[in-house]
């Protein structure tokens, strides 16, 4: 399955594509948590999508693997609207990555990295390889990390197999809703680093959802800024800081008062 | 005579009157289980439904028991005299705790673990069967263990419409004013509910994750 997404998506030059998406809950206020955003995500990519919280990021993210359907515009993954996609195709080939990791507490490591081959019916050997596999690359021993069940992991080793979860199935597209948020400032910065230099090597197309422009400017190749559900700015990392808009300069006052930033 | 006399010289009676009583308590569970187990599935995103099943399982708990065996004898088909009566009464009255906590392990689940479930693809009953009902089920299985023990107590009343049991016992006592006779009945059932409820909380010990 992932490998028809990959084909189709080495077809077409956008991987993502929001046209004229809007959204609005299904409340009584029918209040609208997106407006008329229109995007291209390319093919191995890392666009981050940064905002405040309530500024329609997580949402946008979730559009992607139809947690949410659009309710004006189209969402179109791998050239198809995720509205004509089965709904658990699509996911099975999106990696989906979220703050505290949403690890399955009653299974050990390795059954919550070998889910989603699992549900595409992989071979037992080659499932179990992968997951030996997906451990080294996120930086933990297979022998020692495999049995554990989540309680027994540091929030930075749960995030990593989150990661390798995520990974697993090796989907084309990964999808990341503020992975790192809820770490230690020290681990943080060091799954920060550690994932950068990863998701290079990777060359998967990556949306990556964070409040923090440090993490952005740090991760992304591209960067999007939402305000109140709208685009309000796109630029590479280098750029970003130099766009004339009020909320960039909020984002950019908030990288100079965080004690000890160097950037 | 003394309780431990009485005891002894009528222990095969006391044994026989034991296993018919667990036998109605544990007919009464199995068809509880297997009533409140799915309703509470049912119900976890149907909040229309939920309100009338739990507003119905409450409304049998606060019915006294005597009233509602006494209630149920002239129904057709499930009343009338006898055993058959006495685990209708006693599902009804199991109900609510199975059914309340079944509802209430499904909801208090992380819903990051449920929005990860959904996000990798799972289907709908996946989720149910590989995610939600294994992480439910020790707070589920208090709900049967508060259930066992409730049924165990009032399975001595169902006596009183002849369906057995140590109740036997217990009412033959109160009729002779003899302490020997409705301690025959009653040490035995506090022991089944204490063995009960024990074996049940070690059983929810091992099943709990955290």
């Amino acid at each position: 399955m992932s490998t028809e997404m990959n084909a189709k998506i080495e077809q077409n030059q956008a991987a993502i594509r929001f046209s004229g998406v809007s959204y609005r809950l299904n409340d009584v206020a029918h209040r609208q948590i997106l407006r008329n955003i229109s995007l291209d995500i390319h093919t191995a990519e890392v666009l981050v999508l940064l905002g405040r919280s309530g500024s329609g990021k997580t949402t946008l993210l979730r559009l992607v693997n139809r947690l949410l359907l659009p309710s004006d515009g189209r969402v179109t993954v791998a050239g198809r609207p995720t509205s004509d996609w089965d709904a658990i195709q699509l996911r099975r080939g999106i990696g989906y990555v979220i703050q505290e990791a949403g690890l399955f507490p009653h299974f050990t490591v390795a059954q919550n990295i070998s889910l989603v081959p699992g549900l595409l019916g992989w071979p037992t050997e080659r499932i179990a390889a992968r997951v030996s596999e997906m451990l080294r690359l996120v930086g933990l021993e297979p022998r020692e990390f495999s049995g554990r069940l989540p309680r027994e992991l540091s929030g930075g080793q749960r995030q990593r197999v989150g990661v390798a979860r995520a990974l697993a199935a090796d989907p084309p597209i990964l999808l990341m809703d503020e992975p790192f948020g809820a770490l230690d400032p020290v681990t943080r910065a060091e799954l920060q680093r550690e994932f950068g230099a990863l998701a290079k090597r990777l060359g998967k197309t990556i949306v990556f959802v964070t409040h923090d422009l440090r993490e952005a400017l740090l991760l992304g190749s591209r960067i999007v800024l939402l305000q109140s559900g709208q685009i309000v700015a796109a630029a590479p990392p280098r750029e970003f800081l130099r766009i004339d808009h009020p909320e960039v300069r909020a984002f950019a006052a908030s990288l100079l008062a965080a004690p000890g930033a160097p950037l | 005579m003394s309780p431990v006399h009485f005891f002894v010289t009528h222990w095969s009676e006391i044994l026989g009157a034991t296993l018919e009583h667990m036998t109605l308590v544990v007919i009464a569970m199995l068809i509880a289980i297997a009533i409140g187990v799915p309703l509470g599935m049912l119900i976890v995103r149907r909040p229309a439904p939920r309100s009338i099943a739990m507003a119905l399982a409450s409304v049998f708990q606060t019915i006294p028991s005597l009233a509602l065996f006494g209630f149920l004898i002239p129904i057709p088909f499930l009343g009338g005299i006898g055993k058959r009566t006495a685990v209708v009464a006693l599902v009804l009255y199991a109900l609510l705790p199975i059914l309340r906590n079944t509802y209430v392990g499904l909801t208090g689940i992380d819903p990051a673990v449920l929005e990860a479930a959904e996000a990798m693809g799972m289907t709908p009953s996946q989720i149910l069967l590989r995610v939600q009902l294994p992480l439910a089920l020790s707070v589920i299985l208090a709900g049967i263990r508060t259930a066992t023990v409730i049924t165990i107590g009032v399975a001595t009343i169902a006596a009183a419409i002849g369906a057995g049991g140590l109740g036997t016992f217990i009412f033959r006592g109160v009729a002779m004013v003899s302490d020997a006779v409705i301690l025959a009945g009653a040490v035995p059932a506090a022991a089944l509910a204490l063995l009960a409820d024990g074996f049940l909380a070690l059983l929810e010990r091992r099943l709990r994750v955290s």
